[in-house]
């Protein structure tokens, strides 16, 4: 019943006690708030860095180089944009040094709209990131993928960059972690910080967590259907997933595959699944000229063209330079419940 | 701790340390062995021999010393080197065969730096610590810290070198080591250089600065700094001495501004002719060396000339080793489980 916030610090606690983990770092990640979304909470080895994204991500590249497991986070996704030539950087250290240098490195951030945080707090790093190779890019939706997802990357000999859904980070999942109290309030009580002057000399009481990674590079099958395929990630699974149980009562039979990793992506589950359905509709909410979607569309089109029924399809963010703030602009801009409807009945209705 | 005094004055005398002395002819043979590196890898790019030169002529009187100091071996406990692409004479005084660098610059597979992937003088050589070098001037500023911070974590006397040219700390990632260098409680072992030529490609540094001494930048965040002459091999020598050994010891950052030449100038895209209106630390050095009776003009000369000839051996030499494999292009993008 964890919420992605302490999935993610209960990855970071197993990172830091089991799996090496030496600094886990970022502007407001150290005490006393743990992290604006409170992620990086009562960590041993969490400290409060510069508020400079350069930074944080060449001091966690020095770090890795060094060979110190790290991670570190960039608060929000919108402001890692400054980084880009560092990222590249990181990408290519192992190629360009033909293998000599691996970069170890897990640098967390949150990504999406759906908070009413306008232009400067809403932004997606899909595509742009999808665009540095040398790095393996992970945005899983829920608290147990989150935690999973997160153990692998700490493992992982090479640069992951996690991206998370800020818009879902408090939403609770039935689904527990192994080692996850069953009670929610029991989790909350162990491991959240009192507010107040009961957070001085406050310790958490970690609860017993068993070795468990979900691998990078799997896709989840949320749901399974025959009508057509709807690939997706992030904030946009659940809402894919909603969307074809709705549609199911009416007939329409979608399956929705939560991708959890954009690279190396898990081409074998989106084909297979193409092949039965014979349709594909990719669902994300950034802008959608040069999107990561538009990649997987291309793909589909040239491997499996003549095993499909209908052209495939895309549903994005509109290519504006921002998110309004006010609601009625957000939710014309990102795709809602009612688009991934509109788009996947429009879909399943079409004949080769 | 404010700390107003620049260079080493107030620092306890066993952390301040007395200069190694300085085996002179030693010095300079390494840098006429780079000097005459770096013009054959000039003509290599006139010639079909090469694409691309950058490299370090001018940089060998602060360079060969800076290498000799250097604590050279792989992890924490050795100095890290996050090196600008002007550095051939540090690495030559470190103990690198000619030869490999040579090698980049032909891009061939047995280019033990990048495989013939990256431009010559981007060093990248694990075993003595020198991290990938990069094209994108100044960015190792703000990765230095990193394995600094890994240093101070570990103990012991190693510590973290990074340098780049003067036009560079006009970028944000200046400030940012000088930052992450300071934190209170959390000084890092770092030895931050900047390599003033005045110039960044064509344009002069005083034409596009209002400061007059770059590490003076240092002041405020407490971190003690000096300007050495560059071209000097003793003074930089003296200097460097002192100030690796404070370093080592006191596990503080400190920031030193060494005044080149750039004889060259900037790469082979501006022709990379040689310029005669900057002193030559060479010709210089073996001015005071003949003075010294260490030496004499023809010794200099023939030892010159020997290396001239030595580099056209070896480019001979590299000239039959193989390219890299067309389909090698996939190895080493990720590293296995």
């Amino acid at each position: 019943m964890a919420n992605i916030a302490q999935a993610i610090r209960l990855a970071l606690h197993v990172g830091e006690t089991k799996l090496g983990v030496t600094d886990i770092f970022g502007e407001d990640v150290g005490a006393p708030l743990g992290g604006v979304f409170t992620c990086t909470q009562g960590l041993e080895t969490a400290w409060n860095s510069p508020l400079d994204e350069r930074g944080i991500i060449g001091t966690s590249f020095g770090l890795a180089l060094a060979g110190c497991r790290n991670v570190a986070e960039i608060q929000f996704c919108d402001y890692i944009f400054n980084t880009i030539d560092l990222l590249k950087l990181v990408g290519n250290c192992r190629w360009s040094s033909n293998g000599q240098f691996s970069v170890p490195l897990v640098i967390m951030t949150p990504v999406g709209s759906g908070i009413h945080g306008s232009l400067y707090h809403s932004h997606s790093f899909d595509a742009a990131m999808t665009h540095i190779p040398g790095w393996k890019v992970v945005l899983p939706s829920t608290p147990k993928d989150c935690y999973g997802l997160m153990i692998s990357a700490i493992k992982d000999p090479n640069p992951v960059m996690f991206l998370y859904p800020k818009a879902l980070i408090r939403t609770q999942s039935k689904e527990l972690i192994p080692g996850e109290p069953e009670e929610a309030r029991a989790l909350s009580k162990r491991i959240d910080a009192p507010v107040g002057a009961a957070r001085e000399g406050w310790k958490p009481d970690w609860p017993d967590l068993p070795d468990f990674e979900i691998p990078i590079g799997k896709a989840k099958l949320l749901c399974e259907g025959t009508d057509l395929t709807i690939a997706t990630y992030g904030r946009m699974a659940p809402l894919c997933a909603s969307v074809a149980a709705k549609l199911r009562d009416d007939g329409v039979s979608v399956e929705v595959l939560d991708l959890r990793t954009l690279y190396p992506y898990d081409w074998e589950a989106i084909a297979q699944s193409v092949r039965k359905t014979r349709r594909f509709l990719q669902v994300n909410e950034d802008t959608e000229v040069t999107n990561f979607g538009e990649h997987l569309v291309r793909r589909v089109t040239e491997e499996l063209f003549y095993e499909l029924e209908a052209p495939p399809k895309m549903l994005a963010g509109v290519n504006t330079p921002g998110i309004g703030l006010a609601w009625n602009l957000e939710k014309n801009q990102v795709p809602q419940a009612e688009d991934v409807e509109r788009a996947a009945r429009a879909l399943a209705a079409t004949y080769a | 701790m404010s700390q107003k005094a620049s260079d080493l004055r107030g620092v306890p005398k066993a952390h301040r340390g007395k200069a190694e002395p300085m085996d002179e002819m030693k010095v300079y043979r390494l840098m006429a062995e780079a000097r005459a590196l770096e013009e054959r890898m000039i003509k290599m790019a006139k010639s079909s021999d090469g694409f691309f030169w950058i490299g370090g002529p001018g940089e060998e009187a602060f360079n060969v010393p800076l290498g000799l100091l250097a604590h050279r071996g792989r992890g924490p406990a050795y100095d890290y080197l996050h090196l600008h692409y002007r550095s051939s004479a540090i690495l030559l005084a470190m103990g690198m065969d000619p030869k490999d660098a040579i090698r980049q610059m032909a891009s061939k597979a047995t280019d033990p730096f990048s495989g013939g992937r990256n431009f010559v003088n981007h060093f990248a050589f694990a075993p003595w610590n020198i991290v990938p070098g990069t094209s994108t001037i100044e960015t190792q500023y703000s990765v230095a810290p990193g394995t600094a911070l890994a240093q101070l974590a570990h103990g012991g006397e190693g510590i973290t070198i990074v340098n780049g040219g003067d036009a560079g700390t006009a970028e944000g990632d200046f400030a940012t080591c000088l930052n992450w260098s300071s934190r209170p409680g959390r000084e890092l072992p770092i030895l931050i250089l900047v390599i003033n030529n005045k110039w960044g490609i064509s344009t002069p540094f005083d034409e596009v600065h209002g400061d007059r001494i770059i590490v003076r930048r240092a002041e405020p965040f407490g971190i003690r700094w000096d300007v050495v002459d560059g071209n000097d091999p003793e003074a930089s020598w003296t200097k460097l001495s002192e100030v690796m050994h404070y370093i080592r010891k006191e596990r503080k950052p400190f920031a030193l501004e060494a005044v080149v030449s750039r004889l060259h100038g900037h790469s082979s895209s501006s022709g990379a002719a040689r310029t005669h209106d900057e002193p030559d630390c060479i010709a210089d050095f073996e001015e005071r060396l003949i003075e010294k009776k260490l030496t004499t003009r023809s010794e200099c000369d023939e030892l010159r000339e020997a290396f001239t000839k030595k580099m056209s051996q070896l480019l001979e030499e590299v000239r039959e080793e193989p390219d890299p494999d067309p389909s090698s292009i996939f190895d080493h993008v990720y590293a296995e489980d």
